[in-house]
Formats: C-alpha cells, sequence, structure tokens
C-alpha cells in the first residue's frame, strides 16, 4: 500500500476508521518529527478534525469536484488523495514532494486541490473557479473549507456576497474548532455564522457532531442540491482542535482539553467497529504511516 | 491624418480579443454599457459580449481573486480596477495569490490574469485618485508590471499579456494618457524597437539622426509621461543643443536585463535620466540605476552619470496649482538636465 485508502459516501465503518487512524498518526508523526529535529518551518495539524476531512471530502466527485482549503489544509489532502508519502517529502522540503518541496505544509495542489497559507483569500479565488465550472457546464463543485477563525477576514464577505447574488456552485464548509489560534471565539467573533451567512442568503445548516457518519449524512444532500440548484450552500460543523495551533503554542487548560477529548471522532467510533477489528485498523494505519516515514527520511533532499 | 488614441487602441484590443475567444472574460465595476467604464476603457463590450463582461460589486479584492480563479480554471480573465490607487485593496490577491501559485504549485498550474488599472494624476483627482503605485509592485516574483504609452500600440501590449504571456500581469494605463492620440516618430528622430526577452514588450528606442557627441545622453521613461519625455527631449534639442535619446519601456517588472543591458551598451558614457511621475524614493528609476550600475560594476572601469526626476516627496494635492507643484513637467525635466551638462 503506498497511498492511505480513500473513502466515498458509502463507505464502510471500518474503511472511515481506517482512513482517520491514518490522517491521525499522519499528523502525530509530524509533531513527533519536529520535536526530534528532523523538520524544519512550521505546521498546523488537523488532530480532532478528522471527521470533517474524511467526511466532507467522501462525499464529493474527485474527478471533476474542486477542494481549496487553508493552513491546516493535511486532513483535507490525504482525504482527496491519500499521497502520505508525497505529503511528507513536500513537508520535509525533498524533490519528491507533490510540490518538490516549494510550497511546503500549507501550500499543496494536486490535481482540483489547492491550499493556501493566507487567512480568507481562498475564498476569492473559490469564486473564480465556481464561476469557470458554471460558464463551462461542468457541474463540478467547489468545496471550500474555511475555520471559524477566518471569518475576521473582509475577502470572505466579498466572496460571499458574489457566491449568492451570482448563485455559484460553492459548499461552504466551516470547521468551527471555538479557537482562532490562541483566540477562543468569544473573543473574536460577534452574532453567529449563520446570521453573517444568511445575510447573504446562502442557506446554512449547523452540526454539533465529530462522528463521520453524521457529517457525510449532512454533507451529502447539500451536494446534491448544489449539483441539481448550481447554488451555494453551507454547513458548520463542530470541530475539535486536539492538539496545538501549530508546535508548541497550545496554553488552554487540561479540563477543557479532558473535555473535548470525549469528542475525539476516533473514539466516537468505538461503539461501533469490535474492539479486536479496531486494534487491528489502528495497528495497519500505525505500520503504514511508520512505514511511511522511514522511507522518506531516505529520499534524497535538495543538495 | 490624426492617428487613434490610446483608448481607442485599448477598446479595439477588447473587442478584438473577446470575438477571437469566449475564454475571454471581462471583470469589474461599473463596466456595463450604456456607461462602459469609469473611463469608457470597457465602451460597447457588455452589448456585443454580455456573457463575457461580468460586472461586480465594489470589491476589489474579491474580483482580483475572482480573476485568478478564473484563470486557473482555463479562461483569460480581464480584471478592470477603477482606480489604480485602488488596488492597495486587492494587494494580497496579487501578492499572495495570483503571484505564487504557479511556482509554489511546481509549475503544475498557470495564473494568466490581467489586472488592468489606470494610474496617474494631472487632474487635480487628489490624494487617493492620482497616484502611481506601480513601484509598489515592482519586484515581486511571479507577478509582471507592464505599461503601455503612446508609441507602441497599447492594444498590442494588452493582447500579448492576456493572450500569450500565461502570467499574472499588473497593466497599468494611464488617466491621462486615454484621451491622446498615439505619436508619431519626430522629425530628425529614428525609432527602434527592442524586443523583451520573449518576443513581448519591445522597448521604443527614439535616437536623433545626428546627436551633438559632446552633449549627449538617454532619458528613460514608461507609460503617461512618454508624451512629456518627448516634448522635453525635442525641446532640449532645439533650445539647448542637448541630444537626449529617448527610451520607453513597456516591462518594468521583472526588470528587462536584456534591453537596459543593450541600452547601457550603448550610452554608458553618456547621461542616463529616468523620469517617472511617482517620487522617486524607492521607485522605477532607482531600480533601474541600480541595474545600471550592476552593469557598470561589471565593466570595472565606468563611472555612470545618472539621474532620477519625479514628483516631490508629496501626497497628491487635489488643487490644480498645488498639484502642479509636486508633479514633473516639461520644463522641470528641462531644467535638471541641462544643469547637469
Amino acid at each position: 500500500m503506498s497511498h492511505l485508502p480513500l473513502c466515498h459516501r458509502q463507505s464502510s465503518t471500518e474503511d472511515l476508521y481506517s482512513l482517520m487512524a491514518g490522517i491521525r498518526l499522519f499528523e502525530m508523526s509530524l509533531l513527533d518529527m519536529f520535536g526530534q529535529g528532523l523538520l524544519a518551518g512550521t505546521t498546523h495539524t488537523c488532530l480532532g478534525q478528522e471527521a470533517t476531512a474524511v467526511g466532507v471530502v467522501s462525499c464529493l466527485d474527485r474527478e471533476r469536484d474542486i477542494i481549496l482549503s487553508s493552513h491546516r489544509c493535511h486532513g483535507h489532502f490525504l482525504a482527496y488523495c491519500g499521497q502520505a508519502e508525497e505529503l511528507y517529502l513536500e513537508i520535509m522540503g525533498k524533490p519528491g514532494g507533490v510540490c518538490a518541496g516549494r510550497g511546503g505544509s500549507q501550500h499543496l495542489n494536486v490535481r482540483n486541490f489547492y491550499s493556501n497559507g493566507i487567512q480568507g483569500g481562498i475564498m476569492p479565488i473559490a469564486i473564480g473557479m465556481a464561476k469557470a465550472e458554471k460558464l463551462r457546464q461542468s457541474k463540478a463543485i467547489v468545496t471550500v473549507f474555511l475555520g471559524d477563525g477566518t471569518f475576521g477576514e473582509g475577502a470572505v464577505y466579498e466572496a460571499l456576497n458574489i457566491a449568492s447574488l451570482w448563485q455559484l456552485p460553492i459548499l461552504i464548509i466551516v470547521e468551527n474548532n471555538g479557537n482562532a489560534q490562541s483566540t477562543p471565539t468569544q473573543l473574536q467573533l460577534s452574532g453567529t455564522f449563520q446570521g453573517r451567512l444568511e445575510a447573504f442568503n446562502i442557506p446554512v445548516q449547523e452540526i454539533k457532531t465529530t462522528d463521520v457518519r453524521q457529517v457525510i449524512k449532512a454533507v451529502y444532500p447539500l451536494i446534491d442540491k448544489i449539483r441539481h440548484d448550481g447554488s451555494p450552500q453551507a454547513l458548520v460543523i463542530e470541530a475539535l482542535r486536539l492538539g496545538p495551533h501549530s508546535k508548541g503554542d497550545d496554553h488552554r487548560s487540561k479540563q477543557e482539553m479532558d473535555e473535548i477529548r470525549d469528542k475525539d471522532p476516533l473514539t466516537l467510533m468505538k461503539d461501533l467497529i469490535t474492539p479486536s477489528d479496531q486494534a487491528c485498523i489502528y495497528q495497519q494505519a500505525q505500520e503504514f504511516i511508520d512505514a511511511t516515514r522511514q522511507k522518506v527520511l531516505q529520499e534524497k533532499s535538495y543538495e | 491624418m490624426s492617428n487613434k488614441t490610446y483608448l481607442a487602441s485599448l477598446n479595439e484590443s477588447l473587442h478584438a480579443m473577446m470575438e477571437a475567444d469566449e475564454r475571454v472574460i471581462l471583470i469589474g465595476e461599473d463596466i456595463l454599457d450604456p456607461y462602459g467604464g469609469a473611463f469608457k476603457v470597457s465602451k460597447g463590450l457588455s452589448s456585443r459580449f454580455p456573457s463575457q463582461v461580468l460586472t461586480t460589486p465594489i470589491s476589489e479584492s474579491a474580483i482580483v481573486g475572482l480573476g485568478t480563479g478564473l484563470a486557473m480554471r482555463g479562461f483569460l480573465p480581464i480584471v478592470e480596477i477603477m482606480f489604480g490607487d485602488f488596488i492597495t485593496l486587492a494587494v494580497d490577491q496579487l501578492v499572495n495569490h495570483a503571484a505564487k501559485f504557479r511556482w509554489m504549485y511546481n509549475e503544475k498550474v498557470r495564473v494568466p490574469l490581467v489586472v488592468r488599472t489606470p494610474m496617474g494624476a494631472y487632474r487635480s483627482y487628489g490624494p487617493t485618485h492620482s497616484q502611481s503605485m506601480e513601484k509598489h509592485f515592482l519586484g515581486v516574483p511571479g507577478l509582471w508590471v507592464i505599461s503601455p504609452n503612446l508609441f507602441t500600440e497599447p492594444g498590442e501590449l494588452l493582447k500579448q499579456a492576456v493572450t500569450r504571456l500565461q502570467e499574472p500581469v499588473l497593466f497599468v494605463e494611464h488617466k491621462y494618457a486615454y484621451a491622446q492620440p498615439l505619436l508619431d516618430v519626430p522629425d530628425g528622430m529614428v525609432l527602434e524597437e527592442l524586443a523583451g526577452e520573449k518576443g513581448f514588450f519591445p522597448a521604443s528606442v527614439l535616437r536623433h539622426r545626428n546627436p551633438d557627441p559632446a552633449m549627449r545622453g538617454l532619458l528613460l521613461c514608461y507609460g503617461g509621461l512618454s508624451k512629456m519625455c518627448l516634448e522635453a527631449v525635442l525641446l532640449l534639442r532645439d533650445s539647448e543643443g542637448i541630444s537626449m535619446d529617448l527610451a520607453v519601456i513597456t516591462q518594468l517588472s521583472p526588470t528587462p536585463v536584456v534591453q537596459l543591458q543593450t541600452l547601457f551598451d550603448q550610452y554608458k558614457d553618456t547621461l542616463l535620466v529616468y523620469v517617472e511621475e511617482a517620487s522617486v524614493a524607492a521607485g522605477w528609476g532607482s531600480e533601474m540605476m541600480a541595474s545600471m550600475q550592476d552593469f557598470a560594476l561589471n565593466t570595472r572601469n565606468c563611472q555612470l552619470r545618472q539621474l532620477r526626476i519625479g514628483s516631490e516627496y508629496s501626497v497628491i494635492p487635489s488643487s490644480k496649482q498645488l498639484e502642479g507643484r509636486i508633479l514633473p513637467n516639461v520644463q522641470k525635466i528641462i531644467n535638471q538636465i541641462v544643469a547637469c551638462f
């Protein structure tokens, strides 16, 4: 196996769990590698947000749909293409990286997947791509992942206005992990995400769950609707940030962390998979990540 | 016979491009007929090509990003920013998005986006509607800055930027130049075009047929000041006996190294003068001077005589009289050059 297994909306619980575990272990290994001095620069892991990545991306048509993501993009990327090896190499700055080490952790492109490290700036790009698909009547959908902190950026609102005004085929996913880097939502957001999106006449739903099956259940009808109507939809998904914003910058209390750990999307799957199956899948994912990590460490660096 | 205007050249080019290729999409504020854009460059386009002309909210950041997204997915978008001063609202989209994608995604994408905008003063529009802000966009890897003038058909330059370059371009027009007819080569001068590096964006070099070898030099300029600089050059010749040849550059960034090297080789022993409309501080002329100095170091024995001319270091006033005090004009250019001889 050279890639993480990809999922679709009818994937089995075991497969969904397997992919989420692979993403979890990939991200944990990055923090470990930083700790060992094996990586330079920075990273933003999606620990705790695996269910949004897997749930949303599994509902898309990977051949034609477009995904736009942010600094916290590894989960979205891996759920889209599974290319853990190329992502490792990219983050390590090696020639075999998915962008040859030019972009690094936050600046990824493979086929119809694009991420960038500027807050909110991807939203205007999203409306451009959606307009392009609409003009050529491809029925492709542009899915854009925004964080709760991103709603501080003005570019988002300029683009939301046009997305609605021109009825563009966009799915806006708000991953609300309650933290804009180190700033909790109550210190940075007035009103609500729903209120803001509805102000532009963009239909919005909110799900307070980190269960990947619930995410799929909420997302797929929206995809279907956008595919049919060609107009924007938004979904606010409760997300957890189990790790730091980037590396060592987490000052949340133990109590707060203990509370959110109960909603860990991997833990939530416990009742659905037998303990032995679960252990087996997790072990396989661990072996895959370990083997991939060993392999990429041997790969050639730039001179 | 009068030549077509700078404005007509641009407008005709847009008509021709949109007719030839439906991937050419014009995006901007107030560009629909009958208004046809604040400076009328888009006149007639929405009537002829309604599906290719997108009028937008007042959202410069969003519309530049919109253009980038369209460009990355196979279209040839042209975004009009109504006044060049407003380009600051879209800096992030130009610098951190459009200019980055091709390189940072390891050449897997192309961003053939052209952002057209009029810069420039001389119309009493005041501090936020008169600036020449292009200098802030020089030296951004991945972003091209191109400026048409009255010697090189502006519509042809625009066509090169839109249909051939395949890179994000800030296309700097000049609001004072719109109404002016394109210029002919004056008596006593010869025009030579210096090709750009990919065969695009030529520089126009006007040389005196019979220069005075003891009193000669080269004046470099770009864009809207091309007519003023030509007038200065002719007056210097006729009244002062000074033979300043004129090089009108179209590619402001990346620095057109090959063209500059050619000019350096021909004029290194003469006076080199750079005229721009913005203040000279951290400007286009400074960058050109520095490039020439780099060439000079390579030749070891070259002592360059170089001069920058631009506006006073000031916010641009609204009052016509106050504006006139700070902006370059023919007489100021002549006076500064005469003082060098």
